[in-house]
């Protein structure tokens, strides 16, 4: 790829003073990603021919062509999978346990050996800020091999009570493209330190950094067959799900998808690891370390452009200082940057997808149809790629679509409360149980809420924070079983 | 009194002089979580300022130095070395701006005054019994006045930390109070006050947010973080707390206060990262040596040694600038 | 409700013999027969449709009516497990524990009624029905032992990076609907029942459909044990007419399709509508086989809780 000059750079008006000074463009180079024209899948240790219909994944901030890759066909999934099944049976469930768990350091150590390409190509593909890819996609899909890697020979202090498990074969994982490698690594990770063999399928929008760890699992000389990548869309997915040579489904996606999936296994015996939809509830007591809060509030709904499961789109603010959280929460946002998504000085990026922003502007104009206040700072956007300023709708209830809706992109809706009761009734009063926040200074007051969310991950004054021990996934309609920690391993393993 | 360009008119609020009032009002402002301060500060410090950024962030810093020296060992030649440094730090290069001020123990702030007298280099004093304020009021009354009185304009008191941790509010608050007095001048405007909270005494966040209301409400003109005489002196997060100490005041009250870190930035790096703060927290109204300041030694030849990098493409090495 | 359950028979009582078989000695006291009827809300009902299913032993003979719950039965059970669940769920895990514990004495002191019914449903001498019976009341003992375990054994501190406190802690799911295994109304029934309650969720019960009686004299047990009304709630009836309803309700978060046989893979179908947890059966289950926390991890969410540390 050429290096060519940054497509956007925009500056947020409020910076016409001296402020406007401090920042120029601070783009991070595209020299160091060296993409192929086409991409086959990889299947059993090596790249097959690009395929004859192909998908072409673009950078969502100019809508420039990155590359093709191919649709796989059911002759490509039968072959993926019985590579797995061939190297879960003659190769992996052979290879002693320590063996296994130095695969994974390998590749944990290649992935930060290669970590700024990373970082470029996954902001390249997905369009997210390269602070972000550089600060938290990489380092942590790093960090999840190499926390699984050490797992892979202490199977037998997994689960209590089970001295022996036993892995369950091939996985078929099919992830997102908010968080495309971090996904992978989440998936791959655990499922190899148990034993199985995967076949996994990145999202349609975002295939090449896991086509890149294609080549870091040969770097690492992983046998072959132990990780097969096949590209597509939900077609190839769905299939991919059905196939009848695979023992485990581990999906990260839509609530939508995830009980179409549900189905599809309703009387087999492949077991189902799903992580869904969220509308999660960020509640701020009146007690609040107010700039803390707030900066809680924009990590909880801006971070990725709000392309997070676990986002905080719905704001819970406590009545009697609703007024003073908006005014500094939307001070603070006013100074949110918006743009480039490689300009290390980028707060902001691409909407992922053309599909993805119409949804937002959708729900967006749902939302002002349903009478809700729209706001968005001052804010410039590029003309070419898919871009949505930073939104805060006001005036909403627990009625409106906004409320309830998973919008999946950097629009929050503000409700208020005002005892602790209505917060947490508030909180839960949704089909999804994914993420809270809580927000106080009194210490009995977090585990009292802590207690009464559900919902699967709760951070207290803080939020969207990630860690390869600590388990994550939903209650209710966000899905089942969890990935991270202990609990990660025991969706790979039989009792 | 500096300017009052905040977006409020009201005028600033004289709380009711006792303990109990001012604990009051302290005890009103929102509390700081230590873990989210230091997460927003690593999050600042990823801010790339390069190239033609850098250069206008480099200039703005020099302006914003307050040249310290405050040795034991400290002697006239080396105050005037300082003086001449700072109207003119890079003597090969006349583009550079001069500094704020330079910042000296009372007993020099004759000879100071006169080396910069129609400079637009000001004077400041660390008065008040520096650096501990371990004196009688009167005393450190005394010791203000013969600053203000030798020509110093600006003064750098430190609080009565012990008085503070143990609550007595009130007492700080009066010291405040008096020492402004003292910086009346008869013959021309008043010395501008900054308030040493030196925050490497006070135990956490709270405090520092505390002791900057304390502070601002008594009447300082800038508040400041460090004697540099007590580590931890100015860290980024410290002065995260203070700049989001003087936004909230210049919103409540309308009187718009200076910020000052001083002890421990040392390089460019760490001062475009406090100008980063600056402009991210209370705002691009605060990037200007009126309301932000450096207090700092070292940090000087480090500025000019990135900025002839900018300029020529090499670096010099520090032998080419002068050691004071 | 005014229906109330009949008091507890003494030990000595022996079922009743099919009536009408041979005419009583004119001195003779007729016996009072038990009515069998549903378990809601702490309250025992006859079903809302006002119908009634015969029960026999399993050599055919009647041994009474049983309550046939319509699909208004199965929700109204429901509703009354999702108010149970709250409370419950927030009872302390040893009083959840003591609770189990009484369980267990209130089946002892109706063994006998338990063993009759046992010997009636399975066809079995009274040996292995007294075998049966104990190891249903001891199973309650095991599940007792578990509550306040659980957490400790399944949560735990997790060290994240950071200036961070990060605890992850099992917490139940909420509404369990579980199909009772069809061959085993007494032991599977008790196996299945205690592990989703000693974790803190309520239960919506399907009883064995061929022999629901014991299911019911345990509903009589449970309510005489300081069991909450609407922790446990027993419907008997057929599984085909009620286990869609459940496995499709929205309210209810898991599903455990033991007693499921040949509707199992439509049921898990239904449940997926809402993402209900569902335990698929097993082929061959043992219900005397010591269970460990098999039936009760299916039955829990993890909640990993973040905090930061700071002064």
């Amino acid at each position: 790829m050429s290096d060519r000059p940054t497509p956007h750079t925009v500056s947020t008006p409020q910076e016409s003073g001296p402020g406007a000074l401090l920042y120029a463009p601070a783009p991070e180079s595209r020299a160091v990603v060296s993409l192929r024209a086409a991409y086959g899948h990889f299947i059993d240790g090596e790249f097959t021919e690009p395929g004859e219909k192909t998908l072409v994944s673009v950078n969502p901030a100019d809508e420039e062509k990155l590359a093709e890759v191919s649709v796989a066909t059911e002759a490509d999934l039968d072959r993926a999978v019985a590579a797995a099944r061939r190297a879960y049976d003659g190769v992996w469930s052979r290879t002693s346990p320590s063996e296994r768990g130095k695969y994974l350091y390998r590749i944990s150590r290649i992935i930060q050996d290669r970590a700024r390409e990373l970082a470029v190509l996954e902001s390249l593909d997905n369009g997210k800020p390269i602070k972000e890819t550089r600060d938290v996609d990489i380092p942590l899909a790093a960090a999840h091999f190499f926390y699984y890697a050490g797992w892979a020979d202490k199977l037998p202090f997994v689960s209590p009570g089970v001295p022996a498990p036993r892995p369950l074969g091939v996985a078929a994982q099919v992830i997102p493209w908010n968080f495309p490698l971090l996904m992978l690594a989440w998936k791959i990770a655990p499922a190899l330190a148990a034993g199985n063999t995967v076949v996994l399928k990145p999202a349609e929008t975002t295939p090449l950094t896991a086509l890149a760890f294609a080549e870091i699992c040969q770097e690492a000389e992983l046998p072959p067959g132990v990780v097969n990548i096949v590209t597509g869309a939900g077609a190839t997915g769905r299939a991919l799900v059905a196939h009848p040579g695979v023992d485990k489904v581990a999906f990260t996606g839509s609530t939508e998808v995830g009980r179409e999936i549900a189905r599809t296994l309703a009387g087999t015996p492949k077991r189902a690891t799903l992580e869904l939809g969220g509308k999660g509830a960020n509640i701020v007591y009146s007690d609040a370390a107010i700039d803390q809060a707030v900066e809680g509030i924009v990590t909880g709904i801006f971070f990725n452009q709000g392309h997070v499961c676990c986002a905080g789109s719905r704001l819970l603010v406590q009545e009697s200082v609703a007024e003073e959280v908006m005014h500094r929460l939307k001070e603070r946002v006013a100074r949110l940057r918006l743009g480039d998504p490689l300009d290390k000085n980028t707060d902001i990026g691409a909407i992922n997808s053309a599909a993805q922003l119409a949804r937002i502007q959708d729900l967006a104009e749902a939302g002002r149809d349903e009478g809700g206040e729209q706001w968005s700072p001052p804010c410039e956007l590029p003309s070419r790629g898919y871009w949505f300023a930073p939104t805060v709708f006001t005036g909403i209830t627990q009625a409106h679509r906004i409320a309830r809706e998973e919008i999946f992109g950097p629009v929050l809706s503000v409700l208020t409360f005002r005892t602790p009761e209505e917060a947490v009734e508030k909180a839960n009063n949704t089909p999804y149980g994914l993420s809270a926040g809580i927000w106080t200074e009194k210490a009995g007051r977090i585990p009292w809420t802590a207690n009464r969310l559900r919902a699967g991950v709760i951070w207290s004054n803080t939020f969207n924070k990630f860690d390869p021990t600590s388990p994550f996934g939903g209650y209710r309609e966000s899905g089942y079983g969890r990935e991270g920690g202990r609990h990660g391993l025991e969706a790979y393993l039989n009792g | 009194m500096p300017d009052t360009t905040g977006p409020a008119t009201r005028a600033p609020s004289a709380p009711a002089h006792s303990n109990a009032a001012l604990r009051a009002l302290l005890d009103s402002l929102p509390g700081v979580d230590e873990a989210g301060v230091h997460a927003r500060v690593a999050d600042l410090a990823t801010r790339s300022v390069k190239t033609t950024a850098k250069a206008r962030a480099i200039d703005l810093a020099i302006s914003m130095v307050d040249l310290t020296t405050l040795e034991g060992a400290d002697t006239p030649g080396k105050v005037r070395a300082l003086c001449t440094k700072a109207l003119l730090p890079d003597p090969t290069d006349r583009t550079v701006p001069p500094v704020a001020a330079v910042c000296v123990y009372p007993d020099l702030v004759r000879v100071a005054v006169r080396a910069l007298e129609s400079t637009p280099v000001g004077v400041a004093s660390v008065a008040s019994a520096f650096p501990a304020g371990r004196a009688p009021l009167e005393v450190r009354l005394l010791d203000t006045r013969y600053a203000v009185a030798d020509g110093a304009t600006e003064i750098d008191m430190v609080i009565d930390r012990g008085a503070f941790l143990a609550g007595d509010y009130r007492k700080v608050y009066d010291e405040i109070v008096a020492v402004k007095e003292a910086c009346d001048r008869s013959d021309g405007p008043p010395a501008h006050l900054k308030v040493i909270l030196e925050t490497g005494e006070l135990a956490g966040y709270d405090a520092v947010r505390r002791a900057s209301w304390l502070a601002m409400h008594a009447g300082a003109d800038f508040i400041k973080t460090s004697t540099g005489k007590v580590s931890p002196a100015a860290t980024p997060a410290v002065t995260l707390v203070m700049l989001q100490a003087v936004r909230d005041f210049r919103a409540e009250t309308g009187r718009q206060v200076g910020v000052k870190p001083a002890g421990g930035i040392r390089t460019t790096k760490d001062a475009i990262r406090n100008l980063v703060m600056v402009n991210e927290t209370a705002g691009p109204d605060w990037l200007d040596p009126h309301w932000f300041r450096i207090g700092a030694s070292s940090l000087l030849n480090d500025l000019l040694m990135q900025r002839a990098k900018l300029t020529t493409g090499t670096y010099p090495g520090p032998d080419y600038y002068s050691a004071d | 409700m005014a229906d109330t359950a009949t008091a507890p028979e003494p030990a000595s009582t022996a079922p009743a013999p099919a009536p009408a078989t041979a005419p009583a000695p004119v001195s003779r006291r007729l016996p009072v027969h038990k009515t069998y009827k549903l378990y809601l809300g702490g309250a025992f009902p006859r079903s809302e449709s006002g119908r009634s299913i015969p029960v026999t032993s399993s050599d055919g003979a009647h041994l009474a009516n049983a309550a046939l719950a319509s699909r208004k039965d199965a929700r109204d059970a429901v509703v009354a497990a999702r108010s149970a669940f709250g409370p419950w769920a927030a009872r302390s895990a040893q009083l959840r524990g003591q609770i189990l514990y009484r369980i267990a004495e209130m089946m002892e002191g109706r063994r006998a009624h338990f063993v009759q019914e046992t010997v009636d449903a399975q066809g079995i001498d009274e040996a292995p029905a007294q075998d049966l019976v104990s190891a249903a009341i001891d199973r309650w003992v095991y599940y007792a032992g578990w509550t306040d375990k659980i957490a400790q054994v399944l949560g735990g501190g997790n060290p994240v990076s950071g200036p961070y406190e990060n605890n992850s802690s099992p917490e139940p799911t909420g509404v369990v609907a579980v199909l009772a295994p069809q061959d085993s109304p007494l032991l599977g029934l008790v196996s299945v029942l205690a592990p989703v309650i000693a974790a803190g969720n309520t239960a919506v019960v399907v009883a064995s459909e061929r022999a629901p009686l014991p299911a019911v004299t345990l509903a009589e047990a449970l309510a005489t044990s300081d069991l909450p009304g609407g922790v446990v709630n027993i419907l008997t009836g057929r599984t085909a007419e009620l286990a869609p309803t459940l496995a499709a309700h929205a309210d209810v978060n898991a599903l455990d399709l033991a007693g499921a046989g040949d509707l199992a893979t439509q049921l898990e179908t239904a449940a997926a509508a809402t993402l209900t947890r569902v335990l698929r059966p097993e082929p061959f289950p043992d219900w005397h086989a010591l269970p460990g926390l098999a039936r009760i991890t299916p039955f829990l969410e993890t909640k990993t809780v973040w905090q930061t540390v700071g002064r």
